[in-house]
């Protein structure tokens, strides 16, 4: 069922392919974090901003993926930056959620310590209120890469897909090979990726893990 | 008022540094129905000095706007109007920030910062002011050392890791870091047992008279106003000043009903805490010494007018009672002719604990020792009983009391 042969043969094509998704879902969530982080601190003092800018990100959300690549093709064409505007889309609701989230987490009495101690706004929310949110932001980074890694499936409509590309020339040949291993390393690479990022937000937060003593 | 001159910023110490805080005519209240109805955590026309070094107990039942004022110091609230001056400058007319930086603050849930360890959590300041990290961690050991911390122990911990206790003197390291000349201290041992407040509270006060920063303090318990406090600001709900002063003047004379009823039934009782042995006068004590002639001993003045003398050794150290009539013999004083001791009194004894004492001993007076174990007068119950009359309190020894 399986042709071991052809996997063996080609498999600087799957590398590629690999390469080619892991790039686009790191890309789209980097970039959705770096603008959900901006609007995030704009919003973070002006909290009636907050619920039209979620909602405006909550739209995008529900947008059927199929339908807004459609959508964005006569515009920006089969290119990279078609794939991206929807990849980024996705990840903006989840990880400005978990932003506000985290901050929001930060108790009043540390807030208020740091206030009196003499921090600036700026050093306030950069050394105070963003390290202590860095959990809850790890955990939206985990949910939206692992979104993003299954949306990169859809991308290769588009003809930007990594291992959806793959999948997609396997279903066209019929040619079950090419689908497994696009479905098995899309799973690997999901799991890879959330474990990895776990790890990371372990490893960045160790006083998270600590209990009374 | 004669307390503050008690505390003159001392140059005995190059480390010691306080300001003096001066609260003129200062009001804030939180929406305009606010004055008429005094919404809780407003105040109205507070004055008040505080002089440099001094320790200002802010006491009051809950809502009443102490913890207001306080922030009001620091700028964490701005005053409606008035003004708050440190060291005479208006901290209205200085930068928040830099304001603060030069302000300790601990409050009662202590807020240090979950994500960093001890020792950064208590360099906090200095790191502000950029300080190295060498010059931040040795200033963090100081301090942990200082409020009674193991720096290699505790200093690389999170704050997670830490009991209550530990966390409140962590709190009070960092407020203290960066060696500003004015505390601001809101209900700081509210949240630890009454044991360990009892510790902590012993602790600041040493720590405190080491440093002599002025401190300001918030509490809704008058115990605890009255131990720590040099001055006591009682404020009523509506943040109005009901009185204030050296809280021996405060219990010997309360200035309304209101102070009274805050102060409790039991305000005499509490006076006798603040005071001490040697703010009394002790009676002379007649003496005889051990292998004087008894015919000797009994014809002094003293000793035939208060039909016993103390038998004491030749250092002057207490033996033992002996009546006159025992001296009514031949040959020298021995020891054997004494009976037992009324209680030995330290000058540095409170007047409460003296007094307890001598009622566990079931005498009517007490020795007074110097340091070696000389004597040097008597205590009577009957002169704590006449000290506790609000006449017997001289101003005097109403600011000894307050120390």
């Amino acid at each position: 069922m399986i042709r071991w042969d052809w996997i063996f043969d080609n498999l600087d094509q799957i590398a590629a392919s690999v390469a080619e998704h892991l790039i686009l879902t790191i890309l789209a969530v980097w970039i959705g974090l770096a603008i959900s982080l901006v609007a995030g601190l704009l919003i973070y003092d002006r909290r009636r901003l907050y619920g039209p800018t979620a909602g405006f990100f909550g739209i995008l959300y529900t947008i059927p993926s199929l339908a807004l690549f459609a959508f964005l093709v006569p515009i920006t064409g089969l290119s990279l930056t078609s794939a991206l505007i929807g990849l980024v889309s996705y990840t903006l609701l989840i990880l400005l959620r978990n932003i506000m989230a985290g901050l929001d987490a930060v108790t009043p009495e540390t807030r208020e310590a740091a206030e009196a101690m003499g921090l600036s706004r700026a050093q306030r929310l950069v050394r105070v209120e963003l390290p202590l949110a860095l959990p809850v932001i790890v955990a939206g980074i985990r949910v939206a890469t692992v979104t993003t890694i299954g949306l990169v499936m859809v991308t290769a409509l588009i003809g930007q897909g990594g291992l959806g590309q793959l999948m997609l020339r396997g279903f066209n040949r019929s040619f079950p090979t090419m689908i497994y291993v696009g479905f098995v390393l899309t799973v690997a690479l999901a799991i890879g990726l959330d474990l990895l990022l776990a790890w990371i937000g372990r490893v960045a937060t160790p006083w998270a893990r600590k209990g009374p003593g | 008022m004669p307390v503050g001159r008690r505390y003159g910023v001392s140059t005995m110490d190059g480390t010691r540094r306080a300001a003096t805080v001066d609260f003129e005519h200062v009001t804030k209240h939180y929406d305009a129905g606010a004055i008429t109805t005094g919404a809780p955590g407003a105040v109205t026309d507070l004055t008040l000095s505080v002089p440099a070094g001094a320790i200002c107990v802010l006491v009051g039942p809950s809502g009443c706007g102490k913890t207001t004022s306080l922030k009001m110091v620091n700028r964490l609230i701005e005053p409606t109007s008035g003004r708050i001056l440190l060291d005479g400058t208006d901290v209205a007319a200085r930068d928040a920030v830099e304001l603060r930086r030069g302000i300790g603050y601990v409050i009662q849930q202590v807020g240090l910062f979950p994500h960093q360890r001890i020792w950064e959590n208590v360099a906090t300041v200095p790191r502000l002011l950029g300080a190295s990290l060498g010059r931040q961690r040795e200033r963090a050991d100081e301090l942990l050392s200082l409020v009674g911390l193991d720096p290699a122990v505790h200093g690389s911990r999170f704050p997670a890791e830490l009991s209550g206790g530990e966390r409140q003197r962590v709190g009070v390291a960092r407020a203290l870091a960066a060696d500003p000349p004015i505390m601001l201290m809101d209900e700081p041992f509210g949240a630890v047992d009454p044991i360990v407040r009892d510790r902590l509270q012993n602790e600041l006060l040493r720590i405190q008279e080491r440093l002599a920063k002025t401190i300001l303090f918030v509490t809704h318990d008058i115990d605890e106003a009255i131990k720590m406090g040099d001055l006591v600001a009682v404020v009523d709900v509506g943040g109005r000043l009901a009185q204030f002063g050296p809280p021996a003047e405060i219990l010997a004379g309360p200035a309304s009903d209101f102070v009274a009823r805050f102060v409790g039934a039991d305000r005499g009782l509490k006076r006798l805490s603040l005071a001490r042995v040697r703010d009394l006068t002790p009676l002379p004590v007649p003496m005889a010494r051990l292998g004087e002639p008894a015919r000797r001993a009994a014809a002094d003045p003293l000793v035939r007018d208060q039909r016993f003398a103390l038998l004491v050794d030749h250092e002057d150290r207490p033996i033992g009672w002996i009546a006159d009539r025992e001296l009514d013999r031949d040959g020298g004083i021995t020891a054997d002719m004494a009976t037992p001791m009324s209680p030995l009194l330290d000058p540095e004894t409170t007047l409460k604990d003296a007094l307890s004492m001598l009622i566990d001993a079931e005498v009517l007076a007490g020795i007074v020792v110097d340091r070696d174990g000389r004597a040097t007068g008597l205590i009577t119950t009957e002169a704590i009983a006449t000290w506790l009359r609000p006449s017997g309190v001289s101003t005097a020894t109403s600011i000894e009391a307050a120390s």
